[in-house]
């Protein structure tokens, strides 16, 4: 249990007089509050979904009330297991308990009390952020009208646990992890992050991505028979870990993996996911990308069917893309028509 | 949608009316090959129906989605597996029957998930085309409005045709309704009807 916590959120637009117009953008295992445009101070950080949110974009922040927060646990100014538990004055580290995705949507919900938000227009979010999306139709079927989930499961697969797994034992094997309390040794498991992100970045693309954008290409132009970095690719996922190492909390990204691995709202219902969806009363879009074989569109057709058993409004895209699990957060024409075309039905049931 | 828009609508796609005439208020279809969403879109304003749209193509889930209805992405060729058993009461198979590959497997499809099915489709005995054919030439009309190295229309029929797949496949035809342009055909209508809606269901 947390005495307390805290929550870094950003908001977007305004909200109109009747507080029908917010929308609420979840979060992917990596991501934060900061979803879209840049600081005065800071022009080279764009959020991460600025392609799909601002003005005149498909989320458009001239009509819609946006809100982007860093998830419980995060380590983007959410409290987290790298924040300070006021009961011993240091990080919690591994005391941190681990928290689901229910949990968060009900930390988002308090959020959204605060912001005075009986009911999101709309809860998006791609991946795990999806998962949040759908969980809040479940949770609190009354305050959201309508869901996007995007490149999402209604649970993961054991494969998709596996690399879970595989990346969470490169962090805990680290011997600067040190049991998750590595804050009061100075050391950061560095090792450990890194693989973690160098798997799950293999993951994100499509073998087709990968062939086209490194193929076989040798950084020297020549092989070197040896153990070094030769073939671009190699450069390129250690260049991604390091820069990744270098921010992410190791603890957080045990959290987050978590709380992916326990998502599943059939379980408490015999595995029927129809029956999880019953209580339901949202609107949903479903998305998937044709070469997404972390959160293949077979898992997003479940989704859908689910939907369909419980007569729920659902439109359902299956998008052609070659970026694979990564394709949700690229510009993509067809992708970002849908997704425009779908805010402009829903930008039709409020007044400004 | 206004009710100029269902009277242009009305005359772009004579069949629409003709097939709302077959749905009662209230009713919950799927509209197979449901193109850019207008006859769900025109049942949901005139009979108030809850529905989806079965839909392949990129450019018309966009306009599904802006006509404001349900429309989910799938090739009607792999079959309508998403779709629990008598789900609906009616599915539509408007203006696509002529243009399906597997087309005995998707009406048995149909009339599993649906308590009833409608097809539209041109009528390949309509006279004009007869005497295209009887001159030497495939027919291109407004109803079949392809060249043949561009149609895709792979099993074309005739009146006849339908009704005698439909007696030897055990459906029932329930109603049928012929048209030419916006008129309703009772005279020879295998003749002279460019058009037809059926609706059916499975026998006994």
């Amino acid at each position: 249990m947390l005495p307390r916590y805290e929550l870094m959120y950003e908001t977007y637009g305004a909200l109109n007089s009747d507080r029908s117009n917010a929308i609420l953008v979840c979060h992917a295992l990596s991501g934060h509050h900061h979803v879209a445009g840049y600081y005065a101070d800071d022009h080279n950080n764009a959020g991460w979904w600025d392609t799909m949110i601002g003005p005149g974009k498909p989320v458009d922040t001239n009509k819609f009330f946006v809100v982007g927060l860093n998830n419980l646990g995060g380590c983007h100014g959410s409290t987290g297991p790298s924040s300070i538990d006021p009961s011993t004055g240091k990080p919690y580290g591994a005391s941190f308990p681990v928290v689901t995705v229910e949990d968060w949507v009900e930390s988002q919900a308090r959020l959204a009390d605060l912001l005075g938000i009986k009911q999101f227009a709309a809860v998006m979010g791609g991946s795990l952020g999806g998962m949040q999306a759908l969980q809040w139709s479940l949770s609190h079927p009354e305050r959201v009208r309508h869901v996007l989930a995007i490149a999402t499961a209604p649970r993961l697969t054991a494969q998709n646990i596996a690399f879970n797994d595989v990346a969470r034992s490169a962090i805990l094997t680290d011997p600067d992890f040190h049991g998750g309390n590595f804050y009061e040794h100075g050391v950061v498991p560095t090792r450990g992050l890194r693989l973690a992100r160098m798997l799950g970045h293999i993951t994100y693309l499509s073998d087709d991505a990968m062939a086209d954008k490194f193929g076989r290409e040798l950084l020297s132009g020549k092989l070197g028979y040896g153990y070094e970095i030769e073939f671009e690719i190699e450069s390129y996922l250690r260049y991604q870990g390091d820069k990744f190492a270098a921010y992410f909390d190791a603890n957080t990204y045990l959290l987050m993996t978590k709380a992916l691995d326990y998502f599943d709202p059939a379980r408490e219902y015999g595995d029927d996911l129809d029956k999880a969806f019953a209580a339901a009363r949202a609107n949903y879009l479903v998305l998937s990308f044709t070469t997404d074989w972390r959160f293949s569109p077979e898992r997003s057709r479940a989704i859908v069917h689910a939907l369909l058993h419980n007569h729920l409004n659902v439109s359902y895209s299956e998008i052609t893309s070659t970026h694979g699990h990564d394709s949700f957060l690229m510009q993509h024409t067809h992708y970002h028509e849908v997704m425009h075309a779908y805010f402009g039905r829903i930008a039709k049931e409020f007044s400004a | 949608m206004s009710t100029r828009d269902h009277a242009t609508l009305a005359a772009i796609r004579p069949d629409f009316a003709a097939i709302a005439a077959c749905i009662p208020q209230g009713a919950s279809v799927l509209d197979l090959g449901c193109g850019d969403g207008s006859l769900l879109r025109h049942l949901k304003d005139t009979r108030k129906v809850r529905g989806y749209g079965v839909e392949i193509d990129d450019i018309n889930i966009v306009a599904c989605i802006q006509n404001g209805v349900n429309v989910i992405q799938s090739d009607l060729e792999t079959g309508l597996s998403g779709f629990e058993s008598d789900a609906f009461d009616f599915v539509i198979l408007s203006q696509t029957l002529q243009a399906t590959r597997h087309t005995e497997p998707l009406i048995q499809e149909m009339l599993r998930v649906g308590r009833e099915g409608i097809v539209s489709f041109p009528n390949f005995g309509y006279w004009q085309n007869r005497l295209n054919v009887l001159l030497g030439n495939m027919p291109v009309s407004k109803n079949l409005p392809y060249q043949w190295y561009d149609t895709p229309n792979v099993h074309m029929c005739t009146l006849h045709d339908f009704e005698d797949f439909c007696a030897e496949k055990s459906l029932h035809i329930l109603e049928c309704r012929v048209m030419t342009g916006e008129s309703e055909v009772h005279l020879l209508p295998n003749l002279f009807g460019s058009m037809a809606v059926y609706r059916f269901k499975r026998a006994g």
